[in-house]
């Protein structure tokens, strides 16, 4: 065991926790920051991805003691910036989740991707998600939700 | 068109208890009872939430089990399912709010803890809409007749002269108006009406059923905040592991618990010894299989210290099944007489002889996981005999019933929470991991949180059990089909099938081809196996669908008019008999030809010239009372098959209620059943191979089409939209690459990159 400082949403948190424990448990099991969800524990699905200096990382892969000084961006503190409250935003708008759990990973990445890329096209959506699983398959509104974001057009398929 | 699938039988249990007549009047009639039994009693005021009472300004008032009115107006509504994903936790409050006659934005929705007050509370066979659309709206209506009446005595004046709008009571003649809020208080003091007495909204009035209004939790979901089962936290909680045999079931013969025990940050570790009647192989009865519980407080150090965990597993007798097994039995029993008929009608090797022509071929598909993104987690307290329990389940109270039996205590003094599910499928029907977490509780005296790891949840599921179809058939000189046989190789013993592993009667083309027969052979299996989304159906879909549309292509005709032939004019066929309580609707062949009509002309199918190397193909399912057709269009290149897009038209009655959350079902499901085509579960030494997501793969963004969803309006009533649209997408895209390619997929899984052209 050992004492890690770590910024996370811009607040210093301090754990005592053993060295390879992932970012992810430490996130959600010592600061009690549930919103990073655990999927696979094997950088296979994205439910776990947070920001470290704006980059979208696995935190189930990451391990406490690599975190260092970098800036840790979780789901919780991800409406802090004006790219991830937007997305948020188009997220509501466009009714995206249906279990919603993977939805967390999915918002992390595609404010990275929009931070990036302020206007991606279909091919950049595939390349910047496709490490996002969605098991109930909102795909069609996740990338609807993406260009809404951007300010492109946009098919909206609420109404029948 | 399973439509008696082995899920709906699961469900049975649920709903027979709780609807012991039949048809949707006896459900209204009996959810009614035990709301004026509730209304304005002491039984409510547990609802009635301090800091609710007080943000609002004023205690609410209940007006029966489902709703209660604050003064300032604000209408709290209980939605009594379990939310998995599929909406309910909207729709089933805005079937009582549109009746109820309330604006939306002064609603605010409460989870139900699992109660017998609401009638049945699961999550399973797209049931919500088809049990809830009459009673509930009931539910509203009976409140809005309370606040009515309440309104009409105060003014003195008959009720017939009060109308409602919005929250609103206002009398035509004087103008005069009270709020709901101002005279819920009294009207929570009446007389609950008759609700079969009540007349219920023109549709054409709606202001709530029929608008895209989005998930009620949607906010907390985008800002993280906890909502499921995994993010559950009680004071004092522990965390745990358990590490079960890979080969299911297996005994222990010892284990290194005192090593386990000395690690760093680990509490206790211990034996949990696995139930006599553990209910395998039917995955819903599972209780407790044997293992070894590490508990920490943290899940990582538990999680970690299992990797030091050395166990000796006893023998096993299942240890001999394996997939590779499966297929040769299935091969051998394919040559003989099926055991056991399931139909038969006419005489098909007559009609087979007589034919024209005669297609024969085998379709061959494997077990399936749930794979729900949130691993299967549960957390209990159990505390001098009482257990209170905090679970992501589709099925709560044959959970409650397994955790009181094997716990040795009454049903009563199991307390069951209602968390938000990430994701379902059917693998929640089951509560195998809501008993190990009450028994871990137990013998730790602590609450205990347990979560699975994903290798956990990927070899402990309970699977859709794989399937081997014979077919063989024949047409006559006009290309109409004729004969029509299919021995079915599933799983079972004796005269009981395996979970899931069933096929109806009905399933088509059964009732529209004179010689038919349908026959069942069974394996063996130690597995467990359990619904998954569209039980039976996701299996049969493929077979039969793909089937089809070879006989479409050697009788040389047009696949969707090949289907359209088969089932002949419109027509309503005999009702199956009553399925657990419910009266089953009969298939309505208008119905069917209809949504083929709407894809063939929404797709634009036989209307474009396709380059070389696109094809669509198209199939159609009845299932959970819904009629999908869906076309779904490749292309093949050197790299292999390329999804362009799927297109869905299904029939769910008079009234999407929804239609955001509808759409978004189709939109998965279809998609959900194109990812079923490259999944394989493999059983190896009695055992499960794939061990995560890595060697089970989940559709992913890059490999999702666009889905485009159609619904057509019918006179039915509205049913269910969490599993139809699924099956019929598997069919689809297998059509669709035989139409590209030229090559016919009679097995799955398959691998888009093995069909290339150049
Ligand atoms: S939990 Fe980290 S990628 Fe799945
Ligand atoms: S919304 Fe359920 S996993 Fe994405």
């Amino acid at each position: 065991m050992a004492a890690f400082t770590i910024t996370v949403n811009g607040e210093k948190r301090t754990v005592d926790v053993d060295g390879e424990m992932p970012l992810l448990w430490v996130l959600r099991d010592e600061l009690d920051l549930k919103g990073t969800k655990f999927g696979c524990g094997i950088a296979q699905c994205g439910a776990c991805t947070v920001h470290i200096n704006g980059t979208p990382v696995r935190s189930c892969v990451t391990p406490i003691a690599a975190v260092g000084e970098a800036e840790v961006t979780t789901i919780e503190g991800i409406g802090a910036d004006p790219v991830g409250k937007k997305v948020q935003e188009a997220w509501l708008e466009l009714d995206v989740p249906q279990c919603g759990y993977c939805q967390a990973g999915q918002i992390m990445s595609a404010t990275a991707l929009l931070s990036k890329n302020a206007q991606p096209n279909d091919k950049d959506i595939d390349n910047a998600m496709s490490g996002n699983i969605c098991r109930c398959a909102t795909y069609t509104r996740i990338r609807a939700a993406i260009k809404q974001a951007a300010g492109l057009p946009t098919a909206d398929s609420r109404e029948v | 068109m399973a439509r008696t699938s082995t899920l709906e039988q699961a469900t049975a249990t649920t709903a027979v208890q709780a609807m012991p007549e039949s048809g949707p009047a006896a459900i209204s009639r009996r959810t009614f009872l035990t709301v004026s039994a509730a209304a304005g009693g002491g039984l409510l005021l547990g609802f009635t939430l301090p800091q609710l009472a007080k943000a609002n300004g004023a205690a609410a008032a209940p007006l029966n089990a489902f709703v209660r009115i604050a003064r300032d107006g604000i209408v709290t509504i209980i939605a009594k399912s379990p939310e998995v994903g599929q909406g309910v936790k909207n729709m089933l409050p805005m079937l009582i709010a549109e009746e109820l006659d309330v604006a939306w934005k002064n609603v605010r929705i409460e989870q139900a803890k699992l109660d017998p007050v609401y009638g049945p509370q699961f999550a399973g066979g797209s049931f919500s809409t088809p049990m809830h659309w009459d009673s509930l709206r009931r539910v509203g209506a009976a409140g809005r007749h309370m606040l009515v009446t309440a309104a009409a005595q105060t003014w003195g004046v008959p009720a017939e002269e009060c109308e409602t709008s919005e929250g609103v009571v206002r009398h035509k003649g004087s103008g005069k108006t009270l709020t709901y809020g101002e005279l819920a208080a009294k009207a929570a003091r009446l007389k609950a009406p008759d609700p079969n007495s009540l007349k219920l909204k023109d549709p054409k009035d709606y202001k709530i059923i029929g608008q895209p209004l989005p998930g009620v939790d949607n906010p907390l979901i985008v800002e993280g905040k906890p909502l499921f089962g995994i993010d559950v936290k009680v004071p004092g909680m522990r965390h745990a592991v358990f590490q079960k045999s890979p080969v299911v079931g297996s005994r222990i013969v010892s284990a290194n618990i005192d090593e386990i025990k000395a690690l760093p940050g680990v509490r206790n570790a211990f034996i949990v010894r696995g139930a006599d009647d553990n209910g395998l192989p039917d995955g819903m009865s599972v209780t407790v299989l044997e293992g070894v519980a590490i508990v920490a407080d943290s899940w990582w150090v538990a999680e970690r210290a299992r990797q030091k965990l050395k166990i000796e597993w006893a023998e096993n007798p299942i240890a001999t099944q394996s997939s590779k097994s499966f297929a040769e039995q299935a091969e051998r029993l394919s040559k003989e007489a099926p055991t056991k008929v399931v139909r038969k009608d006419g005489d098909v090797d007559a009609a087979l002889g007589r034919a024209a022509k005669t297609v024969e071929a085998a379709y061959a598909y494997p077990f399936l996981s749930h794979a729900t993104l949130e691993p299967q987690n549960c957390t209990a307290h159990y505390k001098n005999g009482k257990v209170e329990i905090w679970a992501p389940t589709q099925m709560p109270d044959r959970g409650r019933a397994l955790v009181a039996s094997t716990l040795g205590i009454k049903p009563e003094d199991v307390t069951i929470h209602l968390i938000r599910c990430g994701g379902g499928f059917g693998r929640r029907l089951a509560n195998d991991y809501m008993v190990e977490a009450a028994v871990i509780s137990k013998m730790q005296g602590e609450p205990v949180k347990l979560v699975w790891n994903r290798t956990d949840d990927m070899r402990h599921d309970m699977y859709r059990p794989a399937g081997f179809h014979y077919f063989k058939a024949g047409l006559d000189a006009d290309g109409k089909l004729i004969a029509f046989r299919d021995h079915f190789v599933t799983f079972g013993e004796g005269d009981k099938v395996a979970s899931s592993a069933e096929i109806t009667e009905n399933e088509f083309p059964a009732r529209f081809v004179d010689n038919l027969e349908i026959g069942m052979s069974l394996i063996p299996l130690g597995i467990p196996t359990g619904p998954l989304r569209a039980p039976g159906s996701n299996g049969l879909a493929f077979a039969f669908g793909s089937f089809m549309d070879e006989l479409a292509h050697a009788a040389g005709k047009d696949p969707l008019e090949f289907l359209l032939e088969v089932f002949g004019e419109p027509r309503v066929l005999e009702a199956p008999p009553p399925a657990f309580g419910m009266r089953m609707p009969p298939f309505d062949v208008g119905r069917a030809r209809g949504v083929l009509e709407l894809v063939r002309e929404k797709s634009g199918w036989g209307q474009r010239q396709l380059p070389k190397g696109t094809g669509m193909g198209v199939a159609f399912y009845y299932s959970h009372m819904g009629y999908f057709a869906e076309v779904v269009q490749v292309t093949a290149g050197p790299q292999g098959i390329k999804l362009d897009k799927i297109w869905v038209a299904g029939d769910v009655g008079s009234q999407i209620i929804n239609p955001s959350m509808a759409k978004n079902q189709c939109e998965g499901a279809a998609l959900d059943g194109i990812g079923e085509c490259f999944q394989e579960i493999t059983i190896e030494g009695g055992s499960v191979v794939q061990s995560n997501l890595h060697e089970y793969p989940l559709l992913r963004m890059n490999q999702a089409p666009p889905v485009e969803v159609h619904f057509r309006l019918s006179d039915a009533p509205p049913t269910g939209l969490g599993e139809p649209a699924l099956p019929p997408a598997i069919p689809a895209l297998c059509n669709a690459i035989f139409a590209a390619t030229g090559q016919r997929v009679r097995k799955l899984p398959i691998k888009l990159t093995d069909f290339r052209i150049t």
